[in-house]
């Protein structure tokens, strides 16, 4: 289902970032087209 | 889902159109998860943001889930997410997520 | 042999934290504030669901914040916290206060230097608390502020009737308008206030304080340059210090404790006998997660504008200490990821100091209070901040996977201070730290903080800053004293 797939990045800053996300899955040959960290307090 | 990513999102299912897209999220806690798949999959379930009523059946994906991290070079993996792996239970969010995900293919057929 | 094992400490000499209970003013906290425009029924709901003043001096948190309860006490206590008051909880605690929010007004009031708070005097004479204060502040009748709230004024609400109002600062600068202004005076005067209370807690005269740095968030400045600064000068004037010169140190959350590691090097460097570290409170953010709390029917939890004073100077002999050449910094090449976060603000230092992870008998992490964030499904975040300490300990060798709870048990502690940005940061542990190492129940703490500075769209980039504290063996023969 993932295979494929252009990839939205969704981080948190206190679990994983949106950048460590991003580059992860770049890595594994996704396409990223926007990676954001959401910050709650 | 704070109003502006939704925002985002949206324009980009528009750009890319939903079915070419997924998410994949870094949250540390189940709670979160299953208003962030809901948000992008049935719609803002607070009905105040830009994905309000709006369904755009994405997948939904945490970053430490097997789909996720087998497609990430072993390097990279052990490097920025072993730790996390210890620190976030995925289990309970796997499950939130799954489930969401199987929604989206049976109401697919 | 690097000399960093050799240790260089400035000594600290007190804290006092302050929270300003102003449940009238969650209604301009910038979630709250949106809503509201966009559903104005909100209000009757908002309103339905504040707490009394005696409600929030007994809830258990905010009696832990001010020193009343320890946090292995807090532990201890029944949850939910806000429905199980503590009983004879008092508004005055060992090192902090809690400050109602009529009082708080004329704090305010007093702060205002450019007629921008106007008290109504009936109300003012009405106030059960003793009024001692009436200098300088413009009082109007009710009529006038009425008009005043008419022509674009912020009410300043107390129970059903207008205690005051707040206009704006000029008629076209957008940075100057009342609810920014509002804000930047609020944490001056919340700030001022804790200043003041540290230094009759040292018996200190503020007169005798050399420099004055503020962590406070807001942007102070008008509209050739906002964020231009220097809160803490307004804030040292306020609280008296007159021989005291000032700057602001900021960096998001992460702001207290880069500023510590700054005025420290002031002491060090010889430059100032003692430096006041001093944050105010963050009137943005009250009411962040009201609509969760809402949901949830819970009373709203973050009614409260929290503050702190630190005092820094030279060490004393078996006296609590900041071990300055502990200090690191987030690098900007450094991963962002949180492992490259404990890697840089914990293993780093302790590395430098020849110590493991299992050598710091406490850790203080951003302290949020979880009762707030979790509802909103946002985490416990001293938890997770624990977890990830303990993880890096597994990874290490240093701790077995089954004894990570242990550790965070051991070594952590729950959260207790409100979401307040930069105050629950680390900082908030350090008046009990400072109990702990002076009655010898801890042997050290390191204190880590991280700040968002992706929050403001320049940079990418996360951001932390993290010493040690420890008694130091010796006391001072410098230059400064001698």
């Amino acid at each position: 289902m993932l295979k494929g797939k252009k990839v939205i990045a969704i981080g948190e800053r206190d679990g994983v970032p949106g950048p460590v996300i991003a580059e992860c899955l770049e890595g594994g040959g996704f396409e990223v087209v926007f990676q954001v960290t959401e910050c709650f307090v | 889902m704070n109003f502006e990513n939704q925002g985002v999102i949206k324009r980009l299912a528009d750009q890319y159109g939903p079915e070419n897209l997924a998410v994949v999220l870094g949250n540390g806690e189940t709670s979160g998860v299953e208003v962030f798949a809901e948000t992008v999959t049935e719609g803002d379930p607070s009905y105040a943001g830009p994905l309000a009523g709006v369904a755009l059946k994405i997948p939904v994906y945490h970053v430490l889930e097997p789909e996720v991290t087998e497609s990430v070079p072993e390097n990279l993996r052990q490097e920025k997410l072993e730790l996390s792996s210890l620190v976030i239970d995925v289990e309970p969010m796997r499950q939130v997520l799954q489930a969401s995900r199987e929604k989206l293919s049976t109401a697919r057929l | 042999m690097s000399n960093f094992a050799r240790p260089v400490h400035i000594g600290i000499d007190g804290v006092f934290y302050s929270l300003a209970h102003v449940p009238q003013l969650v209604r301009f906290g910038s979630k709250p504030a949106r809503e509201l425009v966009d559903r104005p029924s909100l209000q009757d709901e908002l309103n339905g669901s504040l707490r009394s003043f005696t409600d929030a001096v007994a809830y258990a948190a905010h009696q832990t914040f001010i020193g009343n309860l320890t946090p292995e006490a807090l532990r201890a206590c029944k949850a939910p916290w806000f429905e199980n008051s503590i009983e004879g909880a008092s508004e005055k605690g060992r090192f902090g206060d809690l400050v109602d929010q009529g009082s708080f007004y004329r704090l305010l009031a007093q702060a205002d230097q450019f007629n921008l708070v106007s008290l109504d005097q009936q109300w003012l004479a009405g106030l059960s608390r003793g009024v001692s204060d009436g200098q300088r502040l413009q009082l109007r009748t009710s009529d006038q502020i009425a008009a005043l709230i008419q022509k674009g004024a912020l009410p300043l609400g107390s129970g059903k009737r207008m205690a005051g109002c707040f206009e704006p600062g000029h008629a076209e600068d957008v940075n100057l308008t009342a609810d920014i202004l509002l804000e930047n005076l609020a944490a001056k005067a919340t700030a001022a206030h804790a200043l003041s209370s540290l230094m009759a807690s040292l018996q200190m005269a503020p007169m005798d304080v050399d420099y004055v740095i503020s962590c406070s968030e807001e942007a102070v400045g008008d509209r050739y340059n906002r964020g231009g600064g220097n809160l803490a000068k307004a804030i040292a004037e306020q609280a008296g210090c007159m021989n005291a010169a000032g700057t602001d140190v900021k960096s998001f959350c992460a702001g207290p404790m880069y500023a510590m590691v700054h005025g420290a090097s002031l002491i060090q460097s010889g430059l100032c006998r003692n430096v006041a570290v001093v944050a105010g409170g963050s009137l943005a953010k009250l009411g962040m997660k009201f609509q969760s709390h809402l949901e949830k029917r819970m009373p709203i939890l973050e009614d409260v504008l929290a503050s702190f004073a630190v005092l820094l100077g030279p060490p004393k002999k078996n006296q609590p200490c900041l071990r300055l050449n502990s200090a690191s910094f987030h690098r900007v090449g450094a991963a962002s990821s949180p492992q490259g976060m404990a890697e840089g603000l914990a293993e780093a230092p302790l590395k430098k100091l020849g110590m493991k992870l299992t050598d710091v008998d406490r850790y203080a992490v951003e302290l949020h209070n979880p009762e707030i964030t979790v509802p909103s499904g946002s985490g416990d975040v001293p938890r997770t901040n624990y977890r990830t300490l303990a993880a890096l300990a597994v990874m290490r060798g240093q701790l077995k996977k089954d004894q990570m709870e242990d550790f965070v048990r051991d070594r952590g502690m729950v959260g207790y201070a409100p979401t307040q940005g930069h105050i629950p940061s680390a900082v908030s542990y350090l008046g009990h730290a400072l109990d702990a190492l002076r009655a010898g129940r801890i042997k050290n703490s390191l204190f880590i903080s991280k700040g968002s500075l992706f929050l403001g769209k320049m940079t990418q980039l996360s951001d932390g800053c993290s010493f040690l504290i420890e008694n130091a063996e010796e006391s001072w023969r410098s230059n400064v004293e001698g």
